[in-house]
């Protein structure tokens, strides 16, 4: 078992054909996830990549295909729109890879999605995999082991780091989640680790935040509250200037807030163990679980 | 994305929000001009010279200065301020030059109040705050005493509620000034909610709002900044871009596509990702280094924006050595490596160069580097190649 995607899962791919959707579309496809449609309004009754159909609405690939998690590979313009669709077409899971959504878009977008009982991850974020059974998203799959460890991340790259250094050591993961570095998106970190919490399969949790917000804190009260195992942190941008904005929309110190120290000192008090360096973050786990 | 006061109060008042007369001065003879206008057009014997910088505590660090003698006294506090490197707690202790003034009419104030629209993160709503405490950095009333600030969430689908309004306006007790200045304060604030949500704003603030002597509502500031990922939809936009307020080096790799940020230190970094980005940042002062800058050449980059992202870090001189880290996923390791050879090829190789690929085509950007001839310390691990450029920057 894992978490949100596995070998079930059906995916419709929205924007599939566009360069970004159809690149990473196959590429999921060579991962062995089950891409069973894509969405373009306009290119209805084509194919994608021989057998795959393409229809005009998330609602016409979902009756024809019995698609439950979509991939959204829309423009920024239009992609808050998209994941409506989606979750208006009842589809279980949305991950939005998107980046560059504006705020206000997103803020009606979730507003959209109260009383839906659809799960939104991202956007801005490398997406979601189960090693060995499903990849929903742009993050390298070879770099990934199937295994019992569960990682959380507001980061694409330093995630496949953390993954790296995981497999590199031989201990697998059961499911890995980017929500994204936008300041307001889908599933957070709370509701994440309470997935994990709640999947047998998962031992232990790699966490990865950075500054901007409070994300981390809410973590590290909810952890200290419900955890049951092992939870691993880093946080990046204990270096970062406050006032400036760290690549990510939400990666941001404002008004002396969303320090990385404040972030570290909540979750350290929770009984997080904290990776010293982000090169140390695959190690921290294997103390944490005393192998 | 952020504007100037005076470009800010335009806006608001478009959208009905009553701002004080006054006009910009890029010159001293137009601050004198301005100030004779407002003296002839206004019943205020003063006026306000107002330095425009996009930092925040301006009336600290002498920014701001009321003329009491005239359009003379005008002109000679314009002299002094044009051109002056103004220092606030924003500005960094360098200041930002002074190259625009707002000439203000002055007004007769009763009270200072605080009004200010921003994103709560937690809520997933934009948030109006409101308090008694106006002029004052809000932050720190923030943290002294939170109680002093009103706090409404506005439902997205709805906007300000007239009834939110309202309630904030009793709760900074206008009432004692009549029923007048409650109106007018309901009317601003929904004038303000309605600008936050058209102008796709990530922080509107109005630092003072201030109640006249006459019972009046008036925005005597106004700070706007702006959600860069809505640009798409606001083309005026870049007619309100101030290049002068922005770091060079930062814009010139926003045009490529990179995302840069300068810092003090001394290890350039090239990075894809944010989150690696500032993790190399933070291993580097680990091992007793210091970054010169974040620089992410993002997911996707090309050949030719890796080479432009190094040739940025080539470009300065306090660079001692040069520290690539990448993790690739889309972004294949080959891409980074040609953008690497090709940007030394066009400016040499002066500073120890450290680089760590993995991922994506590790092998084939290895063999790439390898057969470049440039001299390149390689590392298999982040940790490695961090000390590796700690300990060259310090040779």
């Amino acid at each position: 078992m894992a978490i949100l995607v596995n070998k079930e899962t059906r995916v419709v791919v929205q924007g599939i054909t566009g360069a970004a959707g159809s690149f990473h579309a196959k590429q999921c496809r060579n991962y062995g996830t089950r891409i069973v449609a894509g969405v373009n309004p306009g290119r209805g009754g084509e194919m994608w990549d021989d057998d795959v159909p393409v229809f005009h609405t998330v609602r016409m690939a979902v009756m024809e295909t019995g698609a439950d998690c979509s991939m959204i590979f829309v423009p920024p313009s239009a992609a808050a729109d998209a994941i409506m669709e989606a979750v208006d077409a009842g589809v279980k899971l949305v991950v939005c890879i998107t980046e560059g959504i504006p705020t206000a878009d997103m803020i009606k977008a979730r507003r959209f999605m109260e009383g839906r009982p659809s799960k939104l991850i991202g956007p801005n974020c490398p997406g979601v995999i189960s090693p060995g059974e499903a990849k929903v998203g742009i993050m390298p799959g070879h770099v990934h082991m199937p295994g019992s460890i569960g990682v959380v991340s507001r980061s694409g790259t330093l995630t496949y780091e953390a993954v790296g250094q995981l497999t590199a050591l031989g201990i697998g993961q059961s499911t890995g989640v980017g929500i994204g570095g936008d300041p307001v998106g889908g599933m957070d970190f709370v509701d994440v680790l309470a997935e994990f919490n709640a999947d047998p399969k998962t031992e232990g949790v790699v966490m990865i935040g950075e500054i901007g917000g409070n994300a981390e804190e809410r973590a590290a009260a909810w952890i200290k509250a419900h955890m049951k195992k092992p939870v691993v942190a880093f946080i990046a941008g204990a270096t970062a200037p406050p006032g400036k904005r760290m690549g990510h929309a939400g990666a941001i110190i404002a008004g002396g807030k969303g320090t990385a120290r404040e972030k570290i000192a909540a979750l350290e008090a929770a009984g997080v163990r904290i990776a010293p360096t982000p090169g140390d973050m695959g190690e921290t786990m294997r103390a944490a679980l005393g192998r | 994305m952020k504007i100037h006061e005076y470009q800010g109060k335009v806006i608001l008042s478009r959208y009905g929000v009553p701002i004080p007369k006054g006009y910009l001065a890029m010159t001293v003879g137009e601050a004198e001009t301005a100030a004779e206008r407002l003296l002839a057009e206004t019943d205020s014997p003063v006026v306000v010279v107002k330095a425009q910088i996009h930092a925040g505590g301006r009336g600290k660090g002498g920014g701001v200065k009321v003329a009491r003698g005239g359009s003379k006294d005008a002109r000679e506090i314009a002299e002094k301020m044009l051109g002056m490197q103004l220092v606030t707690h924003q500005t960094g202790p360098e200041g930002q030059k002074v190259r625009r003034l707002y000439i203000e009419q002055g007004l007769d104030i009763e009270r200072e109040l605080y009004l200010g629209m921003v994103v709560d993160r937690d809520k997933r709503r934009v948030a109006m705050m409101a308090s008694t405490e106006g002029g004052m950095d809000i932050e720190k009333v923030a943290a002294d005493t939170p109680e002093k600030i009103l706090t409404v969430h506005l439902d997205p689908l709805i906007g300000l509620a007239p009834f939110q309004a309202r309630q904030l306006a009793y709760g900074l007790g206008l009432a004692k000034h009549g029923k007048e200045t409650v109106g007018e304060f309901t009317r601003l604030a929904l004038a303000l909610s309605k600008a936050f949500r058209r102008e796709d704003c990530s922080l509107c603030e109005i630092n003072p709002l201030v109640v006249t002597k006459r019972g009046r509502v008036i925005a005597l500031d106004a700070k706007l900044n702006y959600d860069d990922n809505a640009d798409f939809r606001h083309c005026e936009w870049e007619g309100l871009r101030d290049i002068d307020e922005e770091d060079p080096v930062e814009l010139e790799a926003k045009r490529a596509g990179l995302s840069y940020v300068s810092l003090d230190g001394n290890i350039g970094c090239l990075v894809n990702g944010a989150g690696l980005a500032m993790a190399t940042m933070d291993i580097i002062q680990h091992y007793g280094g210091s970054p010169a800058n974040f620089l992410d050449v993002g997911g996707s980059a090309t050949e030719d924006a890796v080479a432009k992202a190094f040739e940025m870090i080539l470009s300065s001189h306090k660079v001692k050595a040069i520290f690539v880290n990448i993790f690739g996923g889309i972004m294949k390791c080959d891409v980074i490596a040609s953008g690497v050879i090709s940007a030394t090829k066009k400016t040499g190789l002066k500073v120890p160069l450290v680089v760590r690929l993995e991922g994506t085509n590790v092998e084939l950007g290895r063999k790439l580097l390898a057969d470049s001839g440039l001299a390149i310390e390689s590392a298999t691990s982040m940790k490695e190649g961090a000390q590796k450029a700690v300990a060259a920057a310090s040779r």
